[in-house]
Protein backbone atom coordinates (compact mmCIF):
# COMPACT_ATOMS: atom_id res chain seq x y z
CA UNK A 1 0.00 0.00 0.00
CA UNK A 2 2.75 2.44 0.88
CA UNK A 3 4.44 1.83 -2.46
CA UNK A 4 4.43 4.01 -5.56
CA UNK A 5 0.96 5.34 -6.38
CA UNK A 6 1.78 7.04 -9.68
CA UNK A 7 0.69 10.50 -8.56
CA UNK A 8 3.96 12.19 -9.53
CA UNK A 9 6.76 11.35 -11.93
CA UNK A 10 9.65 10.38 -9.69
CA UNK A 11 12.52 10.30 -12.18
CA UNK A 12 12.50 12.65 -15.16
CA UNK A 13 14.50 11.61 -18.18
CA UNK A 14 15.53 14.39 -20.55
CA UNK A 15 16.18 13.37 -24.12
CA UNK A 16 16.08 15.26 -27.37
CA UNK A 17 13.14 17.53 -28.01
CA UNK A 18 10.20 15.76 -29.65
CA UNK A 19 9.28 17.82 -32.70
CA UNK A 20 6.27 15.66 -33.40
CA UNK A 21 4.99 13.68 -36.35
CA UNK A 22 5.37 15.21 -39.78
CA UNK A 23 4.56 12.39 -42.16
CA UNK A 24 1.70 13.22 -44.50
CA UNK A 25 0.84 16.36 -42.62
CA UNK A 26 0.72 19.99 -43.48
CA UNK A 27 2.59 21.26 -40.45
CA UNK A 28 4.22 24.48 -41.56
CA UNK A 29 4.66 26.97 -40.07
CA UNK A 30 5.37 25.04 -36.89
CA UNK A 31 7.24 27.35 -34.54
CA UNK A 32 10.10 25.22 -33.24
CA UNK A 33 10.84 27.01 -30.01
CA UNK A 34 10.71 24.60 -27.11
CA UNK A 35 11.50 24.58 -23.43
CA UNK A 36 11.25 22.10 -20.61
CA UNK A 37 9.79 22.62 -17.17
CA UNK A 38 10.67 20.45 -14.19
CA UNK A 39 7.38 21.39 -12.51
CA UNK A 40 5.28 20.31 -15.52
CA UNK A 41 7.39 17.16 -15.73
CA UNK A 42 6.25 16.21 -12.24
CA UNK A 43 2.69 15.59 -13.43
CA UNK A 44 2.93 15.30 -17.21
CA UNK A 45 5.14 16.01 -20.18
CA UNK A 46 8.00 18.38 -19.33
CA UNK A 47 8.21 19.72 -22.87
CA UNK A 48 6.65 23.04 -23.89
CA UNK A 49 6.14 23.66 -27.61
CA UNK A 50 6.64 23.52 -30.50
CA UNK A 51 3.52 25.47 -31.42
CA UNK A 52 1.83 25.89 -34.79
CA UNK A 53 1.28 29.43 -36.04
CA UNK A 54 -1.05 29.55 -39.05
CA UNK A 55 -3.23 32.43 -40.19
CA UNK A 56 -6.32 31.48 -38.17
CA UNK A 57 -4.39 31.26 -34.92
CA UNK A 58 -2.59 34.54 -35.46
CA UNK A 59 -5.82 36.29 -36.47
CA UNK A 60 -7.55 34.79 -33.43
CA UNK A 61 -4.87 36.05 -31.06
CA UNK A 62 -5.01 39.53 -32.60
CA UNK A 63 -8.82 39.67 -32.26
CA UNK A 64 -8.64 38.34 -28.71
CA UNK A 65 -5.96 40.88 -27.83
CA UNK A 66 -8.12 43.72 -29.19
CA UNK A 67 -11.16 42.48 -27.24
CA UNK A 68 -9.22 42.30 -23.97
CA UNK A 69 -7.69 45.74 -24.66
CA UNK A 70 -11.14 47.27 -25.19
CA UNK A 71 -12.45 45.69 -21.99
CA UNK A 72 -9.38 46.50 -19.90
CA UNK A 73 -8.97 50.08 -21.12
CA UNK A 74 -12.68 50.77 -20.54
CA UNK A 75 -12.29 49.48 -17.01
CA UNK A 76 -9.16 51.55 -16.50
CA UNK A 77 -10.89 54.66 -17.89
CA UNK A 78 -13.77 54.11 -15.46
CA UNK A 79 -11.39 54.75 -12.53
CA UNK A 80 -9.89 57.86 -14.13
CA UNK A 81 -6.80 56.02 -15.44
CA UNK A 82 -5.55 55.52 -11.89
CA UNK A 83 -3.45 52.30 -11.92
CA UNK A 84 -3.77 51.76 -8.14
CA UNK A 85 -7.55 52.12 -8.22
CA UNK A 86 -7.66 49.81 -11.25
CA UNK A 87 -6.30 46.91 -9.21
CA UNK A 88 -8.13 47.95 -6.05
CA UNK A 89 -11.50 47.95 -7.77
CA UNK A 90 -10.81 45.38 -10.50
CA UNK A 91 -13.34 42.77 -9.25
CA UNK A 92 -16.10 45.41 -9.41
CA UNK A 93 -15.11 47.03 -12.73
CA UNK A 94 -17.20 46.26 -15.77
CA UNK A 95 -17.79 46.96 -19.43
CA UNK A 96 -21.59 46.82 -19.48
CA UNK A 97 -23.92 45.71 -22.25
CA UNK A 98 -25.64 48.48 -24.28
CA UNK A 99 -28.39 50.55 -22.67
CA UNK A 100 -31.90 49.14 -23.21
CA UNK A 101 -33.01 52.07 -25.43
CA UNK A 102 -30.52 51.02 -28.11
CA UNK A 103 -32.33 47.73 -28.72
CA UNK A 104 -30.50 45.69 -31.33
CA UNK A 105 -28.90 48.72 -32.97
CA UNK A 106 -25.38 48.22 -34.27
CA UNK A 107 -24.57 51.92 -33.97
CA UNK A 108 -24.67 53.72 -30.66
CA UNK A 109 -22.42 56.03 -28.63
CA UNK A 110 -19.28 54.20 -27.55
CA UNK A 111 -19.85 54.76 -23.84
CA UNK A 112 -23.50 53.60 -24.02
CA UNK A 113 -22.65 50.16 -25.31
CA UNK A 114 -20.61 50.73 -28.46
CA UNK A 115 -17.42 49.57 -26.76
CA UNK A 116 -19.25 46.48 -25.45
CA UNK A 117 -20.52 45.63 -28.91
CA UNK A 118 -17.06 46.05 -30.38
CA UNK A 119 -15.41 43.95 -27.66
CA UNK A 120 -18.06 41.28 -28.18
CA UNK A 121 -17.54 41.20 -31.93
CA UNK A 122 -13.77 40.89 -31.61
CA UNK A 123 -14.08 38.25 -28.88
CA UNK A 124 -16.53 36.26 -31.00
CA UNK A 125 -14.25 36.54 -34.04
CA UNK A 126 -11.34 35.39 -31.90
CA UNK A 127 -13.22 32.35 -30.58
CA UNK A 128 -14.54 31.34 -34.01
CA UNK A 129 -11.06 31.69 -35.55
CA UNK A 130 -9.67 29.54 -32.74
CA UNK A 131 -12.29 26.95 -33.63
CA UNK A 132 -11.13 27.07 -37.27
CA UNK A 133 -7.60 26.51 -35.99
CA UNK A 134 -8.69 23.43 -33.99
CA UNK A 135 -10.48 22.02 -37.05
CA UNK A 136 -7.63 22.65 -39.50
CA UNK A 137 -5.05 21.16 -37.12
CA UNK A 138 -7.14 17.99 -36.65
CA UNK A 139 -7.61 17.57 -40.41
CA UNK A 140 -3.95 18.30 -41.18
CA UNK A 141 -2.83 15.64 -38.72
CA UNK A 142 -5.29 13.12 -40.18
CA UNK A 143 -7.28 12.89 -36.95
CA UNK A 144 -11.01 12.97 -36.21
CA UNK A 145 -12.62 16.30 -35.31
CA UNK A 146 -14.10 15.32 -31.94
CA UNK A 147 -12.24 18.04 -30.01
CA UNK A 148 -13.53 20.67 -32.44
CA UNK A 149 -17.16 19.65 -31.95
CA UNK A 150 -16.74 19.65 -28.18
CA UNK A 151 -15.34 23.18 -28.48
CA UNK A 152 -18.34 24.06 -30.67
CA UNK A 153 -20.66 22.97 -27.84
CA UNK A 154 -19.04 25.53 -25.54
CA UNK A 155 -19.27 28.17 -28.30
CA UNK A 156 -23.02 27.41 -28.53
CA UNK A 157 -23.49 28.44 -24.89
CA UNK A 158 -21.35 31.54 -25.41
CA UNK A 159 -23.35 32.57 -28.48
CA UNK A 160 -26.68 31.95 -26.72
CA UNK A 161 -25.62 34.25 -23.88
CA UNK A 162 -24.18 37.07 -25.96
CA UNK A 163 -25.90 36.87 -29.34
CA UNK A 164 -28.84 34.49 -29.91
CA UNK A 165 -30.89 35.23 -26.79
CA UNK A 166 -30.32 39.02 -26.96
CA UNK A 167 -31.48 38.94 -30.60
CA UNK A 168 -34.57 36.89 -29.69
CA UNK A 169 -35.32 39.26 -26.79
CA UNK A 170 -34.77 42.27 -29.05
CA UNK A 171 -32.07 44.00 -27.03
CA UNK A 172 -28.32 43.77 -26.54
CA UNK A 173 -29.05 44.85 -22.97
CA UNK A 174 -30.03 41.24 -22.23
CA UNK A 175 -26.44 40.07 -22.79
CA UNK A 176 -23.77 39.42 -20.18
CA UNK A 177 -21.47 42.27 -19.10
CA UNK A 178 -17.67 41.89 -19.19
CA UNK A 179 -16.68 42.07 -15.54
CA UNK A 180 -15.85 39.76 -12.65
CA UNK A 181 -18.63 40.57 -10.17
CA UNK A 182 -20.98 41.98 -12.79
CA UNK A 183 -21.18 38.71 -14.72
CA UNK A 184 -21.93 36.94 -11.43
CA UNK A 185 -24.63 39.53 -10.67
CA UNK A 186 -26.05 39.01 -14.16
CA UNK A 187 -26.25 35.25 -13.52
CA UNK A 188 -27.89 35.80 -10.14
CA UNK A 189 -30.39 38.31 -11.53
CA UNK A 190 -31.38 36.06 -14.43
CA UNK A 191 -32.41 33.46 -11.86
CA UNK A 192 -34.28 36.00 -9.69
CA UNK A 193 -36.06 37.76 -12.56
CA UNK A 194 -37.25 34.52 -14.15
CA UNK A 195 -38.47 32.86 -10.95
CA UNK A 196 -35.60 30.63 -9.68
CA UNK A 197 -33.40 28.87 -12.20
CA UNK A 198 -33.29 25.69 -10.13
CA UNK A 199 -36.80 24.98 -11.47
CA UNK A 200 -35.55 25.18 -15.06
CA UNK A 201 -35.29 21.55 -16.24
CA UNK A 202 -32.48 22.32 -18.67
CA UNK A 203 -30.55 24.00 -15.86
CA UNK A 204 -31.07 20.80 -13.88
CA UNK A 205 -29.72 18.75 -16.78
CA UNK A 206 -26.77 21.08 -17.26
CA UNK A 207 -25.79 20.75 -13.59
CA UNK A 208 -26.22 16.98 -13.79
CA UNK A 209 -23.75 16.89 -16.67
CA UNK A 210 -21.40 19.33 -14.91
CA UNK A 211 -21.29 17.21 -11.74
CA UNK A 212 -21.41 14.07 -13.86
CA UNK A 213 -18.31 15.23 -15.73
CA UNK A 214 -16.45 15.73 -12.46
CA UNK A 215 -17.64 12.28 -11.34
CA UNK A 216 -16.60 10.66 -14.63
CA UNK A 217 -13.18 12.29 -14.65
CA UNK A 218 -12.58 11.27 -11.04
CA UNK A 219 -13.62 7.69 -11.87
CA UNK A 220 -11.67 7.55 -15.14
CA UNK A 221 -8.54 9.35 -13.92
CA UNK A 222 -8.43 7.24 -10.76
CA UNK A 223 -9.01 3.99 -12.68
CA UNK A 224 -6.25 4.67 -15.19
CA UNK A 225 -3.78 5.65 -12.46
CA UNK A 226 -4.78 2.54 -10.50
CA UNK A 227 -3.89 0.32 -13.48
CA UNK A 228 -0.80 2.42 -14.28
CA UNK A 229 1.45 -0.48 -13.28
CA UNK A 230 -0.04 -2.42 -16.23
CA UNK A 231 0.42 0.45 -18.68
CA UNK A 232 -3.21 1.63 -18.53
CA UNK A 233 -2.41 5.17 -19.67
CA UNK A 234 -1.47 3.82 -23.12
CA UNK A 235 -5.11 4.06 -24.05
CA UNK A 236 -4.84 3.89 -27.83
CA UNK A 237 -2.84 0.65 -27.60
CA UNK A 238 -5.33 -0.68 -25.04
CA UNK A 239 -8.23 0.19 -27.35
CA UNK A 240 -6.74 -1.44 -30.44
CA UNK A 241 -5.27 -4.45 -28.61
CA UNK A 242 -6.88 -4.98 -25.22
CA UNK A 243 -4.37 -5.72 -22.47
CA UNK A 244 -4.61 -6.65 -18.82
CA UNK A 245 -4.87 -2.98 -17.81
CA UNK A 246 -8.16 -2.64 -19.73
CA UNK A 247 -9.42 -5.94 -18.42
CA UNK A 248 -8.74 -5.10 -14.78
CA UNK A 249 -10.15 -1.57 -15.18
CA UNK A 250 -13.34 -2.96 -16.73
CA UNK A 251 -13.73 -5.72 -14.14
CA UNK A 252 -13.22 -3.24 -11.30
CA UNK A 253 -16.37 -1.39 -12.32
CA UNK A 254 -18.25 -4.51 -13.34
CA UNK A 255 -17.69 -6.03 -9.89
CA UNK A 256 -18.39 -2.72 -8.15
CA UNK A 257 -21.58 -1.58 -9.89
CA UNK A 258 -22.50 -4.37 -12.29
CA UNK A 259 -21.62 -2.41 -15.41
CA UNK A 260 -18.45 -1.36 -17.18
CA UNK A 261 -17.32 0.75 -20.10
CA UNK A 262 -14.55 -0.31 -22.44
CA UNK A 263 -11.31 1.60 -22.89
CA UNK A 264 -12.82 3.31 -25.92
CA UNK A 265 -16.39 3.75 -24.71
CA UNK A 266 -15.35 5.52 -21.49
CA UNK A 267 -14.09 8.32 -23.72
CA UNK A 268 -17.45 8.43 -25.49
CA UNK A 269 -19.18 8.74 -22.10
CA UNK A 270 -16.70 11.49 -21.21
CA UNK A 271 -17.20 13.39 -24.44
CA UNK A 272 -21.01 13.26 -24.26
CA UNK A 273 -21.22 14.25 -20.60
CA UNK A 274 -18.86 17.16 -21.14
CA UNK A 275 -20.56 18.53 -24.28
CA UNK A 276 -24.10 18.07 -22.94
CA UNK A 277 -23.29 20.41 -20.06
CA UNK A 278 -23.08 23.57 -22.24
CA UNK A 279 -25.61 22.25 -24.80
CA UNK A 280 -28.40 21.78 -22.23
CA UNK A 281 -27.32 24.92 -20.37
CA UNK A 282 -27.60 26.93 -23.57
CA UNK A 283 -31.11 25.56 -24.21
CA UNK A 284 -32.12 26.50 -20.65
CA UNK A 285 -30.91 30.07 -21.06
CA UNK A 286 -32.41 30.41 -24.54
CA UNK A 287 -35.90 29.41 -23.29
CA UNK A 288 -35.71 31.93 -20.45
CA UNK A 289 -37.68 35.07 -21.17
CA UNK A 290 -38.38 33.93 -24.72
CA UNK A 291 -40.64 30.94 -23.96
CA UNK A 292 -40.90 30.82 -20.17
CA UNK A 293 -41.28 33.89 -17.96
CA UNK A 294 -41.16 32.26 -14.53
CA UNK A 295 -39.57 28.86 -13.99
CA UNK A 296 -41.06 28.46 -10.52
CA UNK A 297 -44.60 28.96 -11.81
CA UNK A 298 -43.77 26.72 -14.76
CA UNK A 299 -42.75 24.09 -12.22
CA UNK A 300 -45.99 24.60 -10.30
CA UNK A 301 -47.99 24.17 -13.51
CA UNK A 302 -46.16 20.93 -14.18
CA UNK A 303 -46.55 19.53 -10.70
CA UNK A 304 -43.07 19.73 -9.22
CA UNK A 305 -42.97 23.05 -7.32
CA UNK A 306 -43.59 23.04 -3.57
CA UNK A 307 -45.42 26.02 -2.09
CA UNK B 1 -23.75 -15.94 -17.75
CA UNK B 2 -22.54 -12.72 -16.34
CA UNK B 3 -18.92 -13.52 -17.13
CA UNK B 4 -17.02 -11.56 -19.76
CA UNK B 5 -14.99 -13.88 -21.99
CA UNK B 6 -11.74 -12.95 -20.22
CA UNK B 7 -13.21 -12.73 -16.74
CA UNK B 8 -12.72 -16.25 -15.37
CA UNK B 9 -8.97 -15.98 -14.83
CA UNK B 10 -9.47 -12.86 -12.67
CA UNK B 11 -12.10 -14.41 -10.39
CA UNK B 12 -9.75 -15.70 -7.73
CA UNK B 13 -10.00 -15.76 -3.93
CA UNK B 14 -8.21 -13.29 -1.68
CA UNK B 15 -7.75 -9.59 -1.15
CA UNK B 16 -10.53 -9.26 1.43
CA UNK B 17 -10.15 -6.95 4.42
CA UNK B 18 -12.78 -8.56 6.65
CA UNK B 19 -14.37 -12.00 6.75
CA UNK B 20 -11.68 -14.01 5.01
CA UNK B 21 -13.27 -16.32 2.44
CA UNK B 22 -16.76 -16.14 3.96
CA UNK B 23 -18.17 -13.42 1.70
CA UNK B 24 -15.60 -13.83 -1.08
CA UNK B 25 -18.01 -14.56 -3.94
CA UNK B 26 -19.95 -12.92 -6.77
CA UNK B 27 -23.67 -12.63 -7.53
CA UNK B 28 -24.07 -12.11 -11.26
CA UNK B 29 -21.56 -9.40 -12.21
CA UNK B 30 -21.42 -8.01 -8.63
CA UNK B 31 -18.70 -8.82 -6.16
CA UNK B 32 -20.19 -9.30 -2.68
CA UNK B 33 -17.63 -9.34 0.15
CA UNK B 34 -18.33 -8.39 3.77
CA UNK B 35 -18.83 -4.76 2.78
CA UNK B 36 -21.24 -5.72 0.03
CA UNK B 37 -23.45 -7.21 2.73
CA UNK B 38 -23.19 -4.11 4.94
CA UNK B 39 -23.73 -1.79 1.97
CA UNK B 40 -26.86 -3.72 1.01
CA UNK B 41 -28.09 -3.61 4.61
CA UNK B 42 -27.67 0.16 4.95
CA UNK B 43 -28.98 0.91 1.47
CA UNK B 44 -32.08 -1.22 2.00
CA UNK B 45 -32.79 0.21 5.45
CA UNK B 46 -32.22 3.80 4.30
CA UNK B 47 -34.45 3.37 1.25
CA UNK B 48 -37.17 1.76 3.35
CA UNK B 49 -37.00 4.68 5.78
CA UNK B 50 -37.36 7.13 2.91
CA UNK B 51 -40.51 5.25 1.81
CA UNK B 52 -41.76 5.35 5.40
CA UNK B 53 -41.15 9.11 5.54
CA UNK B 54 -42.88 9.59 2.20
CA UNK B 55 -45.92 7.65 3.42
CA UNK B 56 -46.09 9.85 6.53
CA UNK B 57 -45.65 13.01 4.45
CA UNK B 58 -48.53 12.07 2.16
CA UNK B 59 -47.16 12.63 -1.31
CA UNK B 60 -45.85 10.06 -3.74
CA UNK B 61 -44.85 12.62 -6.38
CA UNK B 62 -41.13 11.75 -6.72
CA UNK B 63 -40.22 15.42 -7.26
CA UNK B 64 -41.87 16.46 -4.01
CA UNK B 65 -41.01 13.65 -1.58
CA UNK B 66 -38.78 15.20 1.09
CA UNK B 67 -37.19 13.76 4.20
CA UNK B 68 -36.55 16.87 6.27
CA UNK B 69 -33.98 17.24 9.03
CA UNK B 70 -35.27 17.96 12.56
CA UNK B 71 -36.27 21.55 13.46
CA UNK B 72 -33.42 23.65 14.87
CA UNK B 73 -34.91 23.43 18.42
CA UNK B 74 -33.66 19.87 18.77
CA UNK B 75 -30.07 21.07 18.52
CA UNK B 76 -27.74 18.09 18.35
CA UNK B 77 -30.18 15.69 20.04
CA UNK B 78 -31.92 12.70 18.53
CA UNK B 79 -35.34 13.78 17.28
CA UNK B 80 -38.65 11.84 17.25
CA UNK B 81 -39.04 9.75 14.10
CA UNK B 82 -41.90 11.88 12.76
CA UNK B 83 -40.01 15.11 13.40
CA UNK B 84 -36.64 14.61 11.75
CA UNK B 85 -35.67 11.30 13.31
CA UNK B 86 -36.10 9.59 9.97
CA UNK B 87 -33.67 12.10 8.45
CA UNK B 88 -31.14 11.26 11.17
CA UNK B 89 -31.56 7.52 10.57
CA UNK B 90 -31.32 7.96 6.80
CA UNK B 91 -28.13 10.00 7.27
CA UNK B 92 -26.59 7.22 9.38
CA UNK B 93 -27.63 4.66 6.76
CA UNK B 94 -26.21 6.80 3.94
CA UNK B 95 -22.84 7.20 5.65
CA UNK B 96 -22.83 3.48 6.45
CA UNK B 97 -23.64 2.59 2.85
CA UNK B 98 -21.10 5.02 1.34
CA UNK B 99 -18.38 3.85 3.75
CA UNK B 100 -19.18 0.21 2.98
CA UNK B 101 -19.08 0.95 -0.74
CA UNK B 102 -15.64 2.59 -0.43
CA UNK B 103 -14.26 -0.37 1.55
CA UNK B 104 -15.79 -2.79 -0.95
CA UNK B 105 -13.91 -0.88 -3.68
CA UNK B 106 -10.73 -1.35 -1.64
CA UNK B 107 -11.30 -5.12 -1.58
CA UNK B 108 -11.98 -5.21 -5.33
CA UNK B 109 -8.86 -3.10 -6.01
CA UNK B 110 -6.76 -5.50 -3.94
CA UNK B 111 -8.24 -8.49 -5.69
CA UNK B 112 -7.37 -7.03 -9.10
CA UNK B 113 -3.91 -5.82 -8.10
CA UNK B 114 -4.89 -2.19 -8.69
CA UNK B 115 -3.95 0.99 -6.83
CA UNK B 116 -6.44 2.45 -4.36
CA UNK B 117 -7.09 5.63 -6.37
CA UNK B 118 -10.79 4.96 -6.96
CA UNK B 119 -11.80 4.35 -3.31
CA UNK B 120 -9.74 7.37 -2.25
CA UNK B 121 -11.43 9.53 -4.89
CA UNK B 122 -14.83 8.24 -3.77
CA UNK B 123 -13.82 9.05 -0.20
CA UNK B 124 -13.48 12.71 -1.20
CA UNK B 125 -17.09 12.73 -2.43
CA UNK B 126 -18.25 11.05 0.79
CA UNK B 127 -16.27 13.63 2.76
CA UNK B 128 -18.10 16.44 0.92
CA UNK B 129 -21.45 14.81 1.81
CA UNK B 130 -20.41 14.35 5.46
CA UNK B 131 -19.37 18.01 5.54
CA UNK B 132 -22.90 19.02 4.53
CA UNK B 133 -24.90 16.78 6.87
CA UNK B 134 -22.58 16.18 9.84
CA UNK B 135 -19.59 18.52 10.15
CA UNK B 136 -21.35 21.81 9.39
CA UNK B 137 -24.54 21.02 11.39
CA UNK B 138 -22.31 19.91 14.28
CA UNK B 139 -20.26 23.13 14.15
CA UNK B 140 -23.47 25.19 14.04
CA UNK B 141 -25.04 23.25 16.89
CA UNK B 142 -28.15 21.75 15.26
CA UNK B 143 -28.87 18.86 12.90
CA UNK B 144 -31.50 21.15 11.39
CA UNK B 145 -28.71 22.77 9.38
CA UNK B 146 -28.38 19.64 7.25
CA UNK B 147 -30.06 19.57 3.84
CA UNK B 148 -33.38 17.76 3.24
CA UNK B 149 -33.44 14.58 1.14
CA UNK B 150 -35.76 15.42 -1.72
CA UNK B 151 -35.36 16.43 -5.34
CA UNK B 152 -36.92 19.89 -5.24
CA UNK B 153 -36.47 20.40 -1.49
CA UNK B 154 -32.68 20.10 -1.67
CA UNK B 155 -32.66 22.66 -4.49
CA UNK B 156 -34.73 25.01 -2.34
CA UNK B 157 -32.27 24.45 0.50
CA UNK B 158 -29.32 25.37 -1.71
CA UNK B 159 -31.14 28.49 -2.88
CA UNK B 160 -32.22 29.59 0.62
CA UNK B 161 -28.87 28.94 2.28
CA UNK B 162 -27.12 30.76 -0.56
CA UNK B 163 -29.22 33.89 -0.16
CA UNK B 164 -28.98 33.82 3.65
CA UNK B 165 -25.29 34.67 3.12
CA UNK B 166 -26.11 37.57 0.79
CA UNK B 167 -25.04 36.23 -2.57
CA UNK B 168 -23.16 32.94 -2.68
CA UNK B 169 -21.49 33.82 -5.98
CA UNK B 170 -19.32 36.20 -3.93
CA UNK B 171 -18.06 33.38 -1.68
CA UNK B 172 -14.40 33.04 -2.75
CA UNK B 173 -14.29 29.29 -2.06
CA UNK B 174 -17.49 28.89 -4.12
CA UNK B 175 -15.73 30.76 -6.97
CA UNK B 176 -12.79 28.36 -6.77
CA UNK B 177 -15.10 25.31 -6.64
CA UNK B 178 -17.05 26.44 -9.71
CA UNK B 179 -13.82 27.18 -11.55
CA UNK B 180 -12.64 23.63 -10.82
CA UNK B 181 -15.99 22.17 -11.96
CA UNK B 182 -15.88 24.09 -15.26
CA UNK B 183 -12.19 23.29 -15.78
CA UNK B 184 -12.82 19.59 -15.10
CA UNK B 185 -15.57 19.54 -17.73
CA UNK B 186 -13.34 21.38 -20.22
CA UNK B 187 -10.46 18.97 -19.59
CA UNK B 188 -12.79 15.96 -19.84
CA UNK B 189 -14.16 17.11 -23.19
CA UNK B 190 -10.63 17.65 -24.50
CA UNK B 191 -9.37 14.28 -23.24
CA UNK B 192 -12.40 12.32 -24.44
CA UNK B 193 -12.37 14.15 -27.77
CA UNK B 194 -8.63 13.68 -28.28
CA UNK B 195 -8.68 9.92 -27.68
CA UNK B 196 -11.76 9.47 -29.88
CA UNK B 197 -10.19 11.58 -32.63
CA UNK B 198 -7.03 9.46 -32.57
CA UNK B 199 -8.82 6.10 -32.76
CA UNK B 200 -11.64 7.28 -35.07
CA UNK B 201 -9.76 9.24 -37.76
CA UNK B 202 -12.42 8.55 -40.39
CA UNK B 203 -13.24 5.76 -42.80
CA UNK B 204 -10.22 4.23 -44.50
CA UNK B 205 -7.61 6.07 -42.41
CA UNK B 206 -5.12 4.51 -40.03
CA UNK B 207 -5.63 4.80 -36.28
CA UNK B 208 -3.29 7.44 -34.91
CA UNK B 209 -0.72 7.22 -32.11
CA UNK B 210 -0.13 9.01 -28.79
CA UNK B 211 2.52 11.02 -30.69
CA UNK B 212 -0.28 12.41 -32.86
CA UNK B 213 -2.25 13.26 -29.71
CA UNK B 214 0.76 15.11 -28.33
CA UNK B 215 1.48 16.99 -31.51
CA UNK B 216 -2.17 18.01 -31.91
CA UNK B 217 -2.22 19.76 -28.56
CA UNK B 218 1.30 21.17 -28.93
CA UNK B 219 0.35 22.61 -32.32
CA UNK B 220 -2.99 23.82 -30.96
CA UNK B 221 -2.03 25.43 -27.63
CA UNK B 222 1.71 24.87 -27.30
CA UNK B 223 1.55 22.16 -24.65
CA UNK B 224 0.45 18.56 -24.32
CA UNK B 225 0.32 17.15 -20.83
CA UNK B 226 0.63 13.59 -22.16
CA UNK B 227 -1.26 10.34 -21.76
CA UNK B 228 -0.35 9.75 -18.11
CA UNK B 229 -0.44 13.41 -17.07
CA UNK B 230 -4.01 14.00 -18.27
CA UNK B 231 -5.31 11.35 -15.87
CA UNK B 232 -3.39 12.84 -12.96
CA UNK B 233 -4.64 16.30 -13.94
CA UNK B 234 -8.24 15.14 -14.40
CA UNK B 235 -8.31 13.39 -11.04
CA UNK B 236 -6.79 16.46 -9.37
CA UNK B 237 -9.31 18.84 -10.99
CA UNK B 238 -12.30 16.65 -10.15
CA UNK B 239 -11.29 16.09 -6.53
CA UNK B 240 -10.45 19.78 -6.11
CA UNK B 241 -13.98 20.64 -7.26
CA UNK B 242 -15.41 18.44 -4.50
CA UNK B 243 -12.99 19.62 -1.82
CA UNK B 244 -13.56 23.32 -2.52
CA UNK B 245 -17.33 22.76 -2.60
CA UNK B 246 -17.06 21.31 0.90
CA UNK B 247 -14.89 24.25 1.99
CA UNK B 248 -17.25 26.87 0.55
CA UNK B 249 -20.21 25.56 2.54
CA UNK B 250 -18.41 24.72 5.79
CA UNK B 251 -17.03 28.26 6.10
CA UNK B 252 -20.54 29.71 5.59
CA UNK B 253 -21.95 29.79 9.09
CA UNK B 254 -19.23 28.28 11.26
CA UNK B 255 -16.59 30.77 10.13
CA UNK B 256 -18.43 33.65 8.48
CA UNK B 257 -22.02 34.70 9.13
CA UNK B 258 -22.42 37.92 7.16
CA UNK B 259 -23.05 38.60 3.50
CA UNK B 260 -20.38 37.34 1.12
CA UNK B 261 -20.89 40.56 -0.85
CA UNK B 262 -19.60 42.54 2.15
CA UNK B 263 -16.71 40.13 2.70
CA UNK B 264 -15.00 41.76 -0.29
CA UNK B 265 -14.81 45.08 1.60
CA UNK B 266 -11.64 43.53 2.97
CA UNK B 267 -10.18 43.60 -0.53
CA UNK B 268 -11.19 47.24 -0.98
CA UNK B 269 -9.54 48.14 2.32
CA UNK B 270 -6.20 46.48 1.62
CA UNK B 271 -3.49 48.93 2.65
CA UNK B 272 -1.97 49.07 -0.85
CA UNK B 273 -4.92 50.92 -2.36
CA UNK B 274 -7.65 51.50 0.27
CA UNK B 275 -10.33 52.65 -2.18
Amino acid sequence: MADYQNIFTQVQVRGHTDYGVTEGTNSEPRYNVTATSHFLGRIGDAQLGPVYLGWSGVASLICGFIAIEIIGLNMWASVGWDPIKFFGQLPWLSLDAPLPEHGLSLFMPLNEGGWWLMAGMFLTASILLWWVRSYRRAISLGMGTHVCWAFAAAIWLYLVLGLIRPVMMGSWNEAVPFGIFTHLDWTNNLSLVYGNFFYNPFHMLSIVFLYGSALLFAMHGATILAVGRYGGEREIEQITDRGTASERAALFWRWTMGFNASMESIHRWAWWFAILCPITGGIGVLLTGTVVDNWFLWGADNGFARF
Amino acid sequence: MALLNFERKYRIRGGTLVGGDMFDFWIGPFYVGFFGVTALFFAFLGTALIFLGASMEGTWNPWLISIDPPPLEYGLQLAPMADGGIWQMVTICAIGAFGSWALREVEISRKLGMGLHVPIAFGVAVFAYVTLVVIRPFLMGAWGHGFPYGIMSHLDWVSNVGYSYGNFHYNPAHMIAITFFFTTTLALSMHGGLVLSAVNPGRGKTVKTPEHENVFFRDFIGYSVGTLGIHRLGLFLALSAGIWSAICIVISGPLYEGSWVDWWDGWKNLAIWRV
